[in-house]
């Protein structure tokens, strides 16, 4: 018998490293994605060294005759001040309750993108891995499931999570335990739907044909070929969950009216839409601008992690 | 012509009178009639027939993999002294794990897109610690190759087996054992810089190459039978002969039994070395290759080969067989051949012909040869 000849290898790296500095290139020719990028890690940078920025306990100065003042002379606008304002400059002015809009929203970062990290965080995971199981194993499981799932859906999220903050008490501990309560049920219905469409895949029954176990096809195969959406949908979802925990702060479920809490900011200065209106931009601008970074970071992430979008 | 007395040869495999039928809204589907097959030890048998015949049924009965409507009536598939329909479930799953590997038709989609092969491979050497690394101890493994591995040393097998024993064979060196083996497994199969390979992505590679790796798969466990389900038929011309070839090659040096299904007599002539023709859910001929071809008995496998294109003829009209498959919900009476077939006599109708041996090792199921 002839020995075979041996067909060519398409010319690309492989490796790890490659795979980074591909992953960086792709990037690169997205300069959205690099936006978000900067915009969630920036974020996540100003979360972590806010205490450095900010004396963490300016939030506790309330001085009522500073309040509701925009004394920024750079930017001055030919704003007329209601209150008398004589004192130190503050670069985005003063809420309600005299203290620099700037440095209640720098303090605010850090408690609202935890909040938000770990509500989705712990709605991912529950939302794949039930939402997986049931899919994949179906019969009895998944109808528990889903029941189970439909009685979450059922009620109204915000009025649950109000629910549980008067049943255990009013702490951002507890309300974060509350929103990720309203939360999963949407990533479990997303993931059952994926892996439903992949379990019928052909390269399934190739695994099963090799002997694999089924917990192997689903954590292995399964989840990790349909997990992208799921990416995508939670990056969308960190702007959603502080929007919601602004809502519940909004409604007097937080420990204090003074705390540093984005929503609960943006919640003061409606009432001054049009004296001081820069109060509820400024906290507005920055939930916006947060929830758009993570969006854009989102639609990156797949673009650079799934392998089959590489051609 | 036969080679070998096949009488003394070990069957692997063998198939008592399978029925399997599918549950659908339309009525029940007799897709397996009674089908009886045996493999021998190191042999492909060729299991040929139009589409809907019931090939990839009996492949996946085989298995255990049939779909959640199949029912299998009757019959047993004994695989090394056991019956594989009676087993449990979590049984079937380890004799898919060890016995029976399968190779599938499109290596573009049986692969998973968002894993390395490399990674593919060992997993399913990962899958089952103890019984790889007693392969590897026991060189089962190792002689197949010159890799790496290819000499288990003495020293080295003794430490293996200690650490087995004690239970302390740490994950690194499981996966660097899985490693190595896999990238030999895929230099085994003829793919260029395997340790490249190990780690592209299905989609980096060509068709024939993600063939080849799924060969690799089948093989890597060194099974006892490999169903190889029309592999040839999505790579073009040049790469199904290196693919048949390599297939051929392997199975010698592995020393394991395959079932090729497949429509291309061309294939079946240049690689098996028995075939069994199926017809709506028969086997209605099992004979060795060259016999077959020489001297074919049922009317419908002297179709069948009558209707290869014959480039001698060119010219003539090319020959078919008249008529079209049965519909199985509701399979002809008799012979299930017979509305088609231009040798019918009255009996056909009436009664089903049995899987008689006409010449030494040439089955067929035929009222003309007694049936």
């Amino acid at each position: 018998m002839t020995e075979l000849k041996e067909t060519e290898v398409p010319k690309q790296k492989s490796g790890s490293v490659a795979d980074v500095k591909y992953a960086f290139h792709l990037l690169k020719e997205n300069p959205l994605v690099i936006f978000g990028f900067i915009i969630s890690v920036g974020s996540m940078l100003v979360a972590v060294f806010a205490g450095f920025i900010v004396d963490p306990n300016t939030w506790k100065h309330v001085d009522l005759s500073m309040r509701l003042c925009w004394n920024n002379p750079t930017f001055n606008w030919g704003i007329v001040n209601v209150f008398n304002c004589a004192g130190p400059v503050y670069a985005l002015g003063t809420d309600s309750y005299g203290r620099g809009v700037l440095e209640m929203i720098i303090l605010g970062i850090p408690l609202d993108l935890q909040i938000a990290l770990e509500v989705v965080a712990s709605a991912v995971f529950v939302g794949v891995v039930f939402g997986g199981v049931a899919a994949y194993a179906g019969g009895v499981l998944e109808e528990i499931i889903l029941r189970i799932t439909d009685i979450f859906l059922a009620i109204p999220g915000i009025l649950l999570a109000i629910v549980l903050l008067v049943i255990l008490g009013r702490s951002f501990n507890i309300l974060t335990l509350a929103v990720a309560i309203t939360w999963w049920p949407t990533y479990l219905r997303l993931m059952r739907s994926q892996v439903l469409s992949e379990k019928e895949k052909p390269y399934v029954e190739s695994l099963r044909a090799m002997g694999a176990g089924p917990s192997r096809i689903l954590f292995r195969h399964v989840i990790p070929n349909s997990i992208y959406p799921i990416f995508v949908q939670a990056t969308l979802d960190i702007g959603g969950v502080i929007l919601t925990v602004s809502a519940l702060t909004f409604l007097g479920f937080t420990p204090s009216p003074l705390i540093p809490e984005l929503g609960n900011l943006a919640n003061d200065g409606i009432r001054y839409l049009f004296t001081a209106p820069w109060l509820i931009l400024f906290s507005g601008l920055t939930i916006l601008i947060i929830s758009l970074g993570f969006n854009l970071l989102g639609d990156g992430i797949r673009d650079v992690f799934d392998p089959r979008l590489r051609r | 012509m036969l080679r070998t007395s096949f009488q003394s040869q070990k069957e692997v495999l063998s198939i008592r009178n399978l029925n399997v039928r599918f549950h659908t809204y339309a009525g029940d589907v007799k897709a397996l009639d009674g089908v009886t097959l045996s493999v021998r030890n190191g042999e492909i048998l060729g299991l040929v027939g139009e589409s809907g015949c019931g090939k990839s049924v009996t492949s996946l009965a085989i298995a255990g993999l049939l779909p959640q409507n199949a029912e299998v009536v009757s019959g047993e598939v004994v695989l090394g002294g056991t019956d594989l329909l009676k087993m449990k479930k979590t049984d079937m799953r380890l004799a898919r794990l060890r016995d029976i590997a399968m190779v599938f038709q499109d290596p573009m989609t049986y692969l998973n897109p968002v894993l390395p092969v490399g990674l593919q491979i060992t997993e399913i050497l990962t899958d089952d610690p103890r019984l790889f690394v007693q392969a590897l101890i026991d060189n089962r493994l190792g002689q197949l190759h010159q890799g790496s591995l290819g000499k288990v040393e003495e020293q080295e097998r003794k430490r293996l087996e200690s650490q087995l024993n004690e239970g302390r064979l740490s994950k690194q060196e499981l996966n660097r054992l899985a490693k190595a083996y896999a990238t030999s497994m895929l230099k085994l199969v003829r793919l260029p810089e395997p340790e490249r390979v190990f780690k592209m992505y299905p989609f980096e590679l060509s068709g024939g190459m993600r063939q080849r790796a799924m060969i690799a798969m089948a093989l890597v466990r060194r099974p006892k039978l490999i169903l190889a389900d029309e592999i040839s038929t999505a790579l073009d011309v040049t790469v199904q002969a290196q693919i048949l070839k390599l297939l051929t090659e392997l199975k010698e040096k592995i020393d394991t039994s395959v079932i090729l299904i497949t429509h291309d007599l061309a294939v079946v002539a240049e690689v098996c070395d028995r075939v069994a023709v199926m017809y709506a859910g028969n086997i209605i001929e099992v004979a060795e290759v060259e016999e077959l071809f020489r001297n074919p008995l049922h009317p419908y496998t002297k179709g069948l080969l009558g209707s290869i294109p014959n480039p001698d003829a060119a010219g003539q009209e090319l020959k078919s067989i008249k008529g079209s498959v049965p519909d199985l919900i509701y399979p002809p009476n008799g012979c299930r051949f017979h509305p088609r077939c231009p040798e019918k006599f009255d009996n056909c109708s009436k009664q089903k012909p049995r899987l008689l041996e006409v010449n030494p090792g040439h089955f067929v199921s035929c009222f003309i040869f007694g049936g």
